[in-house]
């Protein structure tokens, strides 16, 4: 319903040198559907904050003009709805129905009529409690479904969508494409962010791709703009459907078990498993949403005390404290043997910039300075973080940020090293040199057990793989 | 740039006043047990106790250099004592009007310079301010029938430089350490900061 | 160790009552109370109180768990008068070095204590019973209170819970970093601050992120709010209130008949 002109846009945000995004020139007709396409960096999330009338004034340097049907976007928020990267920041209300509620109080419809439109949004989503479910008992994937649902029931003019199906798993991100597909009204405009193209398609009508700084570099229907450009963008870091990536298989049996998992358990949020971890191989954990698979990786990596069963590290992981299980370890030991990447990214920064985050590791298991410096510049360089080096890590896009904290791991070149979904949020090259070091690790000797719900990654790198589902661990 | 134009408190300003005031309502829970506990130790010299008031003041005087809007010291204030009442204060609803109080001496300072100084000097007032308009609260309300010149003056007098430290000056340094963060940069306390 | 949830039966009679009656009704005690020194209005204050506490569906056992710290304080008020107090008139009942314990001394301990209690009870039985969600909404619709204050407030205040599980989170990155105090006591303290300070900048981080989220919805629109939970404000509710003006005024008048009273001021 709602019309979208950008002129020569441009923002600068405060405390950075570089423009997120210049010279922007773009119109998106009422009704369109279009998906928003570019390097990690490039200034997505920041074109859809500005469209969506979010970055104030005073918080950077604006260049050109936005427009929406006309008008300011500030002045324009009736007519856009946005669904953020990260649910959990955009729940307000402690009851389900009570957070749908809140836009629609704020926009002063009428009492009667507002658990009516509460009640269709969440038909509309596929929301599978009742109204008094509280929001902080919601799983990631049922927090993103109910972020929806409070935009969808504003019916605004122009969606904004940013990755929402990021850290889903595959059905429950089918299933949010399909409560978008099910949701929108015929004339409803809608921009989508979503760096996994293929799945994205069927939503869409129009492939947009950001140049980084550099304004629009590539503007069409999806199969005109992949025919024209599609080797030029999957080298600069598009994942165009059909560029598959090279396997990075290990090519080397794999080596001794470095961990054992026995009966291993945290009730309520894992039940008891029994898993080994090799040294020279990659093991992939997957499975659905909620199954407890993060508090698996934790309770692997030292971090959280076992409810039930025990991890045993090999004498050769455990060095010095081969009688104590890993959850006990000084913290300067454990990261030497076990290194762990959070699912939240910003869960795991302690410092204030990102050269000091990538330092603190090395650091702190006292390797000498040069050495320590030496480390950090390459990667850097080869995680395209070396303009970014005096940033405050809370600072970052949202890939930036989890390459930093997979860097972090990395730093220290631990024995065994633990991440939780290290591949989100990237862009094909960035993705790429993911895995590239993360093979390098493994084939150096190093164990990798890697949580994940990219399938890419999975077929690339995984050298065995382990699926957690509730039935199964319980009965096993 | 370094002030914000109007007194308008826009959505930022609430939440993040109200966010302040319930990280110190749960610190006040943990205050409150440490209170009670130390009353053993201080019993010798009781109005002693009073050096431990700082931290009631902090949230007041802290919101108020983050945000930088009428109200704020006293707002952020009412409710970090409502929050603490929430979670089960043992001063019951009193807590709240107590609060308010306190809010309230911390404001008068920040007001009398029509919200226009928030120098270090200011905090260090504002929290002495606060500091004195709390304790002789709690004299006339909570200590009567004890002596004034053994215990409710220098309990006042202790209170006050207590405030003065832990609250005024404590706060200012809170604010500078926040900024340095990078979390501030959306309020006047945030800015000047270099470029990366 | 921090609950949120209301403890007491929601159907009892009295818990149902507007959130701002409960708590007009609980200062309105209070501040009638606060009024006398002497221990027999308390007293009969605090009978009263307990005898009411089943019409709000709270139960005596959920209470005393809530109430422990109050007998801590209680001791507090009793070692600070027996050493500082200005009126010691009355029999000499012991005498220790500087420990002089009069009759008056212990009368006017006695009356701190029990007004403590009687002023604590009520404040914990409103929140005992009351929702923080209508509490908002009964401020907004029957006090006038400021609706985006009151909202605001109410999104932070859902932190609370988040704050515990953002503790052990850092604690947790921290030691996966390479970071820890080991048995170094001094170090302890210094990881407790520099833990406690990121958990404050974290909390601040998402308040904005928060707010802008709330921007994205149309908080600070301009557009009148409506209300999608509406609260009423009843003759009952106006009762409560004055039932408790009464009942406090009672406690009052009793003392005054038996000769005990001592006005906070003169
Ligand atoms: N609040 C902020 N303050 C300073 N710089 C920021 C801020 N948010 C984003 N940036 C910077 O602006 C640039 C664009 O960020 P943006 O989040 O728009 O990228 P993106 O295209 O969404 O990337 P991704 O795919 O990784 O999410 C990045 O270099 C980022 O570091
Ligand atoms: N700190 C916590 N306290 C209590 N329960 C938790 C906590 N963290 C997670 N849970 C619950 O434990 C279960 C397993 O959570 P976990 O994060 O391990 O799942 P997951 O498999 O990693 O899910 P996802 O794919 O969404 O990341 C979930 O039901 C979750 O709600
Ligand atoms: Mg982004
Ligand atoms: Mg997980």
């Amino acid at each position: 319903m709602s019309a979208v002109v950008l002129r020569g846009f441009g923002w600068r945000h405060g405390g950075r040198k570089a423009w997120a995004l210049r010279g922007v020139d773009l119109r998106v007709e009422s009704g369109e559907r279009v998906l928003l396409l570019g390097a990690s960096g490039a200034g997505k999330s920041t074109l859809l904050a500005a469209l969506a009338g979010l970055l104030p004034e005073d918080s950077g340097e604006q260049e050109g003009a936005v427009e929406i049907d006309g008008l300011d976007p500030r002045k324009a928020r009736e007519r856009v709805g946005i669904v953020f990267q990260d649910p959990e920041t955009q729940l307000v209300m402690a009851r389900s129905g009570d957070d749908v509620a809140f836009g629609l109080e704020n926009r002063g419809v009428q009492a009667g009529e507002i658990w009516p439109r509460v009640d269709e949004a969440l038909g509309r989503v596929g929301f599978p409690y009742p109204r008094d479910r509280p929001t902080a008992a919601l799983s990631g994937g049922e927090q993103q479904r109910l972020a929806l649902a409070g935009t969808l029931a504003l019916r605004p003019g122009l969606l904004l969508l940013d990755e929402p199906t990021a850290n889903l798993d595959p059905a429950g991100a089918a299933l949010i494409r399909r409560a978008v597909a099910n949701a929108l009204d015929p004339d409803t405009t809608m921009i989508l962010v979503e760096h996994r193209v293929t799945e994205a398609l069927p939503l869409v009508d129009r492939v947009v791709v950001l140049e980084p700084g550099g304004g629009v570099r590539a503007d069409g229907p999806p199969e005109t703009v992949f025919a024209a450009h599609g080797d030029a963008l999957a080298a600069a870091g598009v994942w165009v459907p059909g560029h598959v990536a090279p396997p990075r298989h290990a090519t080397a049996p794999p080596g001794d078990v470095l961990l054992t998992a026995d009966r291993l358990g945290l009730p309520p949020r894992l039940d008891p498993t029994d898993l080994r971890v090799r040294a020279g191989e990659t093991l992939a954990v997957l499975g659905p949403n909620g199954v407890g698979k993060s508090t698996l990786a934790l309770l692997l990596g030292g971090l959280l005390k076992p409810g039930a069963g025990a991890v045993t590290a090999s004498a050769e992981l455990a060095g010095r404290d081969a009688r104590t299980p890993p959850h006990r370890w000084r913290a300067p030991a454990l990261v030497r043997r076990i290194g762990s990447v959070f699912q939240d990214p910003e869960h795991q920064f302690v410092t204030a910039t990102v050269r000091d985050e990538l330092a603190l590791g090395p650091r702190r298991t006292g390797r000498p300075e040069a050495a320590v410096t030496a480390t950090v510049d390459e990667l850097l360089h080869r995680l395209r973080l070396d303009r970014l080096a005096g940033a405050n890590p809370y600072t970052l896009s949202g890939g930036e940020a989890r390459r930093l904290s997979v860097a972090t791991a990395l730093a220290t070149a631990p024995r065994l090293l633990i991440c939780d979904e290290p591949t989100f949020g990237q862009d094909r090259r960035t993705w790429l040199e993911l895995v590239d070091l993360l093979a390098e690790l493994r084939d150096a000797g190093h164990g990798l057990v890697t949580v994940t719900h990219d399938e890419d990654f999975v077929a690339a790198l995984a050298d065995r793989t382990f699926t957690l589902d509730r039935s199964a661990g319980a009965s096993s | 740039m370094n002030r914000t134009d109007s007194n308008r408190w826009r959505t930022v300003d609430i939440v993040v006043a109200s966010v302040i005031a319930v990280a110190f309502g749960v610190v006040f829970q943990l205050w409150n047990i440490l209170w009670k506990g130390s009353d053993g130790p201080f019993a010798f010299f009781a109005p002693l106790q009073s050096v431990m008031y700082g931290v009631w003041l902090i949230p007041a005087v802290l919101s108020a250099l983050i945000v930088r809007k009428p109200g704020a010291a006293l707002l952020t204030e009412t409710v970090a004592s409502t929050v603490s009442v929430l979670l089960g204060s043992p001063y019951g609803a009193m807590a709240i009007l107590q609060g308010a109080v306190q809010g309230l001496g911390v404001e008068a300072v920040f007001a009398a310079t029509r919200y226009r100084l928030y120098r270090p000097l200011t905090a260090a007032l504002a929290g002495a301010c606060g500091g004195l308009f709390a304790t002789l609260f709690d004299a006339l309300y909570w200590y009567p029938g004890t002596s004034w010149t053994t215990f409710r003056l220098p309990y006042i007098a202790f209170g006050v430089l207590s405030c003065l430290l832990v609250a005024g000056l404590g706060a200012v340094a809170l604010t500078r350490a926040l900024a340095n963060t990078g979390v501030l940069d959306r309020f006047p306390a945030g800015r000047d900061r270099a470029l990366v | 160790m921090i609950n949120l949830e209301p403890v007491a039966a929601p159907g009892a009679p009295l818990a149902r009552r507007n959130p701002v009656a409960k708590l007009a009704a609980a200062l309105v005690f209070t501040l009638i109370l606060v009024a006398t020194l002497d221990p027999v209005a308390p007293a009969v204050a605090i009978a009263v109180e307990l005898a009411v506490l089943p019409l709000f569906g709270v139960r005596y056992r959920v209470l005393a768990r809530r109430a422990w710290p109050l007998l801590a304080g209680a001791v507090g008020i009793l070692v600070t008068l027996v050493l500082f107090a200005a009126d010691r008139s009355g029999p000499v009942l012991l005498q220790a070095g500087p420990i002089l314990v009069t009759q008056g001394v212990l009368m006017t301990a006695l009356g701190l204590v029990l007004r403590m209690l009687a002023v604590a009870l009520p404040g914990i039985v409103v929140f005992a019973t009351t929702d923080p969600t209508d509490l908002a909404d009964a401020l907004i619709q029957n006090a006038k209170a400021p609706a985006r204050f009151a909202v605001g407030a109410l999104a932070a205040f859902r932190m609370v819970p988040l704050l515990e599980q953002e503790w052990r989170m850092i604690s947790m990155a921290r030691r996966a970093r390479g970071v820890d105090a080991g048995r170094n006591p001094v170090a302890k303290l210094r990881l407790f601050a520099s833990t406690a300070f990121t958990l404050l900048v974290g909390a601040i981080r998402r308040g904005t992120r928060l707010a802008v989220a709330m921007d994205a919805r149309g908080f600070d629109a301009g557009t009148p709010r409506t209300v999608a939970r509406p609260q009423r404000f009843t003759r009952a509710d106006a009762l409560l209130i004055a039932g408790a003006a009464l009942l406090a005024a009672g406690a009052l008048a009793t003392s005054i008949a038996l000769g005990t009273f001592r006005p906070l001021i003169g």
